[in-house]
């Protein structure tokens, strides 16, 4: 079973039809007795760092996630993924589960060129640097994915999985041990997605 | 880099996908889960569902139907058609839908983007609107078309903007229906004056007027209905020929 947390951050509708679609038994939950019973966790998230951190903290789920993910795969999604990160520039400086090291900058900061819209919002080409990774065992290189997001992960190439290029490389997937997280929205990209959900599935 | 994104709009109406010419006469088309299969086999980058029904009941057949779509079509879905209050956004995101599309809702209550946008985040609102020329100038169309509010065109999508519109779908009632191409004219000054993607839509015929509006710098996808529904431009053929154009394209 994949527990998918609810925390009270986003819409969970297409994940959990996703994973469904994929024949995955999930259960959307905030019960700290799912997590442990469940063989794979997800972390969605859609909104705001700081906001999704203290709704996150409030469900009194962060110790059991600090331990589970020690013994079975987590992916976090979007804002989910920066939320594994040490720590967020957006709107002051927060910190986040310090999962993986490295921090979550804003991305217009970043950008020279003044025109590049942000939020970086469309299908953009996944780059693998670890192809290897069990992960993309159904991905190949240059495959498309959906990214809708204003911040981005920095410092963190010990731990990147793969990028896509918006001027600069934008951090598209991470992990670190079992910790997996994928900045675009895998659950909104298309076949390319479910090949994906399906691969975390098997990890 | 990100690429340029062909999407499909669906009318629907009591249940059924329709699309008007000059947004009269509509003529029924078909079935809106199967069509959003369809596309979604094509290759369509993004759906978005328009809501004409006007009855409780039509609406309700609405929800069922974009909760259907959304449970087995994994690409963003974007809804609009009667959004006038933060529960009709609630209602369709509950049902799936990724982004919501505001028009004559926001004319009657400007408030609705900056409250929308704080709750679900910018790129949740999209702003959508009808524009015509009126002496020279282009102006804000509300109704469906029908009526001119006398609203400048382009400061209506520049204050959309500041206040929380993460993108525009900017449809031009003088090229709809028409199939002689985008109107480039009026998307160009609207992209002078927004930072924001920039849905096109009214007026695409065939591949070559998707070519033309991806020459232009600024627009992000280009949106078409009916060509799409008789399949006189297939998505993937057409996919292929912007790409072989040097357009960046999802295949």
């Amino acid at each position: 079973m994949i527990a998918v947390i609810d925390y009270g951050v986003g819409n969970l509708f297409s994940l959990s039809s996703s994973l469904s679609y994929l024949g995955l038994e999930n259960e959307i939950t905030r019960d700290p007795a799912r997590l442990e019973t469940a063989d794979r966790i997800i972390l969605p998230g859609v909104g705001a760092f700081a906001d999704a951190m203290r709704k996150l903290e409030e469900t009194g789920l962060v110790p059991v996630l600090k331990q589970q993910v020690q013994k079975k795969p987590m992916l976090g999604i979007c804002l989910g993924m920066q939320l594994l990160f040490d720590k967020s520039y957006e709107y002051g400086e927060h910190a986040g589960l310090g999962l993986i090291p490295g921090q979550v900058c804003p991305l217009e900061d970043d950008l020279q060129d003044k025109t590049l819209k942000v939020p970086h919002i469309g299908w953009n080409a996944l780059h693998l640097t670890r192809p290897e990774d069990p992960l993309f065992q159904y991905v190949n290189e240059g495959e498309c994915v959906y990214y809708v997001h204003s911040y981005y992960a920095k410092h963190c190439v010990e731990s990147t999985l793969a990028t896509s290029e918006y001027e600069l490389p934008v951090t598209g997937a991470v992990r670190r041990g079992l910790v997996y997280g994928t900045q675009f929205h895998p659950e909104k990209s298309g076949d390319t997605g479910l090949r994906l959900l399906k691969a975390f599935a098997e990890l | 880099m990100i690429t340029k994104r062909i999407i499909p709009c669906l009318d629907v109406k009591d249940g059924r996908v329709v699309k008007g010419t000059n947004f009269q006469g509509l003529r029924d088309m078909a079935d809106p889960v199967e069509m959003a299969r369809y596309y979604n086999q094509a290759g369509a980058d993004e759906l978005v569902f328009y809501d004409i029904t006007a009855s409780v009941e039509g609406r309700g057949l609405f929800t069922d139907i974009l909760r259907r779509v959304a449970g087995e079509i994994f690409i963003p879905l974007t809804v609009g058609g009667g959004i006038n209050t933060l529960e009709d956004f609630d209602r369709v995101l509950k049902c799936g839908a990724d982004k919501v599309s505001v028009n004559s809702g926001a004319i009657r209550n400007p408030g609705i983007i900056p409250a929308a946008a704080q709750k679900y985040g910018n790129q949740c609102v999209v702003l959508s609107m009808d524009v015509r020329r009126v002496d020279g100038k282009f102006c804000l169309f509300a109704k469906g078309g029908r009526e001119n509010t006398g609203i400048d065109a382009l400061d209506w999508a520049e204050q959309g903007v500041k206040n929380g519109a993460g993108e525009l779908v900017v449809n031009s009632i003088d090229t709809d229906g028409v199939k002689n191409g985008f109107d480039l004219e009026m998307l160009d000054a609207m992209a002078k004056r927004v930072n924001v993607p920039i849905i096109a839509s009214g007026g695409a015929g065939c591949k070559e007027d998707f070519a033309e509006l991806f020459r232009h710098p600024g627009m992000d996808a280009g949106l078409a209905a009916s060509i799409f529904h008789t399949r006189q431009v297939e998505i993937r053929a057409l996919k292929e020929y912007l790409r072989a154009q040097g357009v960046e394209m999802r295949l």
